[in-house]
């Protein structure tokens, strides 16, 4: 049997910021299916890697492979296989959660009607059912994240790039979010959190920042 | 990849939405446009206004109108994470140019629907020529929809928003006010319309369209990079 091709190949990453390094070589393969911890101190760069990763930042310099892609060259055939949780939900704040998840299913190409079922099962996960046609601006930060939290996995995503996915939830929210966007079947995540202990908790490799 | 009809549908419902819902854009554009007509009513002290002048006044007001739906059109992209939504999704990247220009001529028209009787209203001695302005608005409408979409990705970009897309943007927009104050002058002579080279001011807007049109297109893609 071959190799299965990791899911995460990264050689003497690099990225700047002018003239500011925000990565400065970072070497990493990471097999499908597993979860990776980033770990560091603040402005150490987990942000900046997870959005290399997504697609969403370049590399300035070094080898990256994400899913199969080699970045940037072939960002385009990574696009719709990643979900991303990032600091900020990507959620515009005058549609309500519904409209939100609609809108990122239309962009993702699911069908309409499995679409639609498929938003209600997630709001019901994270207990946002009775606020879906609430306006986002109207949510808890606490409650725009879960609603972000759905719009990651909606389409079903081989990689998750999660960015402290429990800021502003509480323990039950924390639960409820855990189940959608935790450990489990073939999905392979990499996690940036602070807290050191329930990241390493979850995680099956850990990659430390300085 | 999802088809870019249905993405850039989806993203100019939902901006005819948020518009719908909030009235940022439209009021705002439409009360300003009303307020200048005062203003040059007033300022040049006539009742009625004809050819060159009456156009220039009714062109130079709807560009300037334009421009507080240009300044506003991605904020919430990139304030919330829209632009983000579309690049890592499987959309054609211009779809969010095609769906931002066509919220962006379907606020010009709406704006027209209400600021052109109020310009007959306030200027011209009778409405005859409004129904010829249609083609010549609706062409000029289209250019400042891609020119303005176009500058405002860029400006967007730019912590000096507010100032780099008039800035940018007017210059580019004088061939276009060129060809329309040409086109409307005929339509607007005391004693009725004229058709003085009607067509040829009509295809140097409709060329002008479609040349942006492309440049926006060709370009847009690379804009939306880090």
């Amino acid at each position: 049997m071959p190799e299965p091709e990791p899911a995460i190949v990264l050689r003497g990453l690099r990225r700047d910021y002018g003239e500011r390094p925000a990565l400065a070589g970072v070497d990493l393969e990471l097999q499908a299916g597993r979860t990776l911890a980033v770990l560091g101190p603040n402005g150490s760069g987990k942000t900046t890697l997870l959005r290399v990763l997504a697609g969403l930042l370049r590399p300035s310099a070094g080898e990256a492979s994400v899913l199969g892609c080699p970045l940037p060259r072939e960002t385009w055939r990574l696009r719709g296989r990643v979900g991303y949780l990032g600091h900020r939900p990507l959620l515009y704040r005058d549609l309500s959660p519904r409209e939100n998840l609609r809108l990122a299913g239309r962009l993702h190409g699911l069908e309409r009607d499995g679409c639609e079922a498929r938003i209600e099962t997630l709001l019901e996960a994270v207990g946002m059912q009775r606020r879906g046609d609430d306006r986002v601006a109207e949510l808890s930060a606490g409650m725009a994240q879960r609603v972000a939290a759905c719009g990651a996995v909606l389409h079903e995503p081989e990689l998750l790039l999660l960015d402290e996915p429990d800021s502003h939830l509480d323990a039950a929210a924390r639960d409820s979010v855990g189940a959608l966007i935790g450990p489990g079947g073939d999905r392979t995540r990499v996690l940036v959190s602070h807290e050191r202990e329930r990241a390493l908790a979850e995680a099956d490799e850990a990659l430390e920042l300085s | 990849m999802t088809s870019s009809r249905d993405a850039c549908l989806a993203l100019l419902g939902k901006d005819l939405r948020v518009e719908l819902r909030t009235l940022r854009s439209l009021p705002a554009m439409a009360l300003f446009a009303v307020t200048t007509f005062v203003i040059f009513r007033f300022g040049l002290d006539r009742t009625e206004l004809e050819g060159g002048l009456a156009a220039g006044v009714l062109v130079a007001t709807l560009l300037f109108a334009a421009m507080l739906a240009i300044n506003r059109l991605f904020v919430a992209e990139h304030e919330q994470g829209g632009f983000e939504l579309v690049r890592l999704s499987p959309v054609d990247r211009t779809v969010l140019f095609a769906a931002k220009a066509s919220a962006l001529f379907v606020y010009l028209a709406v704006l027209e629907l209400v600021a052109v009787p109020i310009f007959a209203l306030f200027f011209l001695e009778s409405g005859a020529a409004l129904a010829p302005l249609v083609p010549v608005l609706l062409l000029a409408n289209l250019g400042i929809a891609v020119t303005g979409t176009l500058i405002s990705t860029i400006a967007t970009m730019s912590s000096a928003r507010d100032l780099l897309a008039p800035l940018i943007l007017l210059p580019l927009l004088i061939p276009l006010v060129i060809a329309t104050a040409n086109a409307a002058e005929p339509l607007l002579r005391a004693g009725g319309p004229e058709y003085d080279r009607f067509g040829t001011w009509l295809a140097v807007l409709g060329l002008y369209d479609l040349v942006f049109a492309l440049v926006g297109y060709a370009v847009f893609d690379f804009l939306l990079e880090d």
